[in-house]
């Protein structure tokens, strides 16, 4: 038989069987999170015009649907990196041992609000969060200590900072060069991804202009100093976290990579100088099958445009590599035991998509920070994974099905929808200026929300299977007021011990330079170095660039 | 006719996690009441002075920081200064039991955490507004 006419023998075939299949339940909708229609059976139909060279190829080869390296996890398992910073950076170290002790492969700095938002630990602003949700960093002081007795050459290290990550680099930088590492050697990764932020995540300082311009300034530093660090992590988590579909999170996510992308070009950067040093976060959500094809297609998608649209040449500029974290937004306050499965097939469905490092939450997510037992047990899921499961021994093991097959390339479909109308509406910036982005996701989150209350979708433990008045019986993790206190302390003992005239000197340099169009990057760095703080170093920042502001809407 | 409830929802200190809120703000809004959203990184200060100038029932804050036993307090202090203790203030977040209990004795109303569903917002400020404006004789 030809494939035609097998093709049409299934296609008749199918009709022949359909008529069995009994609709039970004619209601129910069956279709992806992100509204994709499910159908019951999908056969080598769904896939007629499949092209295994064009649409897949093999891994470590355009267009790297099958995964980016060419032996995949049996050269390198993906690394095993918990997001994690609480309190002072003591206590952050602590854990960072307890982690590496453990197993642990990369670290992950989770930092306080505070810091992320370019206020140091004194300032009126910060009352009640410092230390919250993250660790404190106030001065190279503060980073020392929390990389207390961790070799800087022997660690790559992912740092979760966007509007100030100049400083937060710069800062890690001159904890190497007092390691005697050089700056060379200095391997991870930061977020740095500040479209994301006014789309999604909100943990903005400077508006638009002034954040490209810091970031093409850490494109360029480290393609000249720091050339194996990861100079952005472009997320689709927060997206995702905020609400968002898994299409959306694709699509918005490889549009504000694109937006990089010419953002560097424009720039006047050659797009292979900096393009290999790009990389992707995305979340890994609740349904299995199409987290794996968002991944795939992401793979496939970004390759095409890279290779076609911008015209890069090197290969390293094609790859997607991505870090993943599963679905905090997933994880209930009830039975919080249930997130440890969940998790579990979270971070599955990540290795199923050939993940480059993953995050696994801890049970106790929804509740608090991680405490010891929770995140041991995060980290052990993965392990188990690694170890116990074999499904990293054999490339993309799910290729080839006709049901993964057929959402892969409806993600990408969708997708691509997705960049022509953010096209026509005058590209990613005049998107997020006019609310855009934020209005589709806010509108996603409230259905997902209307869907678990109307009982549309089970969450298990929460508005099913409930169990009456039931008492959490997990450690909760408690930062203490004291930490506050602390922090504040020692940022006045720094502030009395370094040599003032010098800061002084080197926030003057700051500011000419921030006015006019040089690099920013050597002088943040020489403003750390003499234990500058980060919020004297962004208050120059505010001063010249001056603050955004967001139209407040739902 | 009845005056609609009316709510200023906002985000206090520094924390950007919207999703909640934003929610929140479009079920009260499908409930028929008045929404103002004030928007991100608002201080107590502009909060309570928001509520009094929109003359509203209630304002519903967003913590999931864990900053919540700074920012519930200095709100309510202000109303109180501010003569404007007949505004509810109730909110939403990861907010530990035992803390809940204490801002509750300090005065603060309903607190929803991780997994409340909407219309358990909605029931309780459809019961409470209409006992505080009878309590406090208004409209």
């Amino acid at each position: 038989m030809s494939e035609r006419e097998s093709l049409k023998k299934i296609r008749e075939e199918k009709k022949r069987w359909e008529e069995k299949v009994q609709n039970k339940n004619p209601e129910k909708k069956y279709q992806t999170h992100s509204k994709i229609p499910v159908e019951i059976l999908y056969t080598p139909d769904d896939l007629d015009d499949f092209d295994y060279f064009k649409d897949l190829s093999f891994p470590g080869e355009y267009p790297y649907t099958r995964g980016i390296r060419h032996n995949m996890y049996r050269g390198k398992l993906w690394t095993m990196r918990q997001f994690s910073g609480m309190g002072t950076p003591k206590q952050t170290n602590a854990r960072y041992h307890f982690l590496l002790e453990r197993g642990q492969t990369g670290l992950s700095v989770a930092f306080d609000l505070p810091t992320l938002m370019g206020y140091d630990s004194d300032h009126l602003r910060s009352k009640g969060e410092v230390g919250k949700c993250g660790v404190a960093v106030d001065s190279l002081d503060d980073m020392e200590t929390m990389f207390s007795k961790i070799s800087l050459d022997r660690i790559s290290t992912s740092m979760t900072i966007n509007a100030p990550a100049s400083i937060l680099l710069a800062m890690y930088v001159a904890v190497g060069e007092k390691q005697g590492v050089l700056s060379e050697k200095l391997t991870g990764t930061l977020q740095n991804d500040i479209l994301k932020e006014y789309i999604a995540q909100k943990e903005w300082i400077f508006p638009p202009e002034p954040s490209i311009r810091l970031i093409t300034d850490i494109m360029e530093f480290c393609s000249q100093h720091v050339p194996k660090w990861n100079t952005i992590s472009i997320s689709g988590y927060h997206i995702r976290e905020a609400g968002s579909t898994a299409v959306q999170e694709l699509a918005f996510t490889l549009a504000d990579g694109f937006a990089y992308v010419e953002a560097g070009i424009k720039a006047g950067l050659d797009v292979d100088s900096f393009a290999p040093r790009l990389s992707f976060f995305f979340n890994s959500h609740l349904d299995f099958f199409e987290e794996i094809a968002k991944y795939r297609a992401a793979r496939r998608i970004w390759a095409r445009h890279m290779k076609e649209k911008y015209k890069a040449k090197k290969k390293e500029s094609w790859l997607l590599r991505f870090h993943t974290q599963t679905a905090g937004c997933t994880l209930t306050a009830q039975q919080p035991e249930n997130n440890i499965v969940r998790t579990a097939f979270e971070a599955l469905a990540a290795v199923l998509g050939g993940t480059q490092s993953l995050h696994t939450n801890s049970m106790d997510e929804t509740l608090a920070l991680p405490s010891e037992q929770a995140v041991q047990i995060a980290l052990r899921t993965q392990q188990l994974i690694a170890y116990e499961s074999a499904v990293a021994d054999t490339i993309d093991p799910l290729a080839g099905s006709y049901y993964l097959e057929t959402l892969t390339n409806k993600m990408e479909n969708e997708a691509e929808r997705y960049f022509e109308e953010i096209e026509k509406r005058g590209g990613v910036l005049k998107c997020i200026e006019e609310g855009y982005f934020q209005k589709e996701i806010a509108n996603a989150a409230y259905r997902y929300q209307r869907e678990i209350e109307k009982k549309e979708r089970i969450i298990v433990g929460l508005n099913d299977f409930i169990i009456p008045g039931e008492k959490i019986e997990i450690p909760i993790v408690k930062i203490d007021e004291k930490v506050e206190r602390e922090q504040v302390e020692n940022l006045k003992k720094v502030k009395q011990t370094r040599d003032n005239d010098k800061v002084k000197r080197g926030l003057q340099e700051l500011k000419k330079t921030a006015s006019g169009t040089e690099n920013t990057m050597p002088v943040i760095l020489d403003c750390v170095r003499c234990y500058a703080t980060e919020g004297e170093i962004v208050d120059v920042l505010r001063e010249v660039f001056g603050e955004y502001q967001e139209a407040p809407m739902f | 006719m009845e005056r609609k409830i009316r709510v200023l929802l906002a985000k206090p200190g520094l924390d950007g996690h919207d999703r909640g809120i934003k929610v929140i703000a479009s079920a009260f809004r499908d409930a028929g009441f008045e929404v103002i959203y004030t928007g991100l990184r608002q201080t107590p200060e502009m909060i309570a002075e928001a509520a009094i100038q929109e003359d509203v029932d209630a304002i519903g804050m967003s913590v999931l920081s864990g900053a919540h036993m700074t920012l519930f307090p200095v709100v309510l202090n202000l109303l109180r200064e501010k003569k404007a203790e007949h505004i509810l203030l109730f909110g939403g977040g990861i907010i530990p039991e035992e803390d809940i209990e204490k801002l509750e004795k300090m005065g603060v109303g309903k607190l929803f955490t991780p997994g409340a569903i909407t219309s358990e917002a909605i029931e309780y400020l459809k019961e409470e507004i209409p006992k505080r404006r009878k309590e406090e004789k208004l409209f």
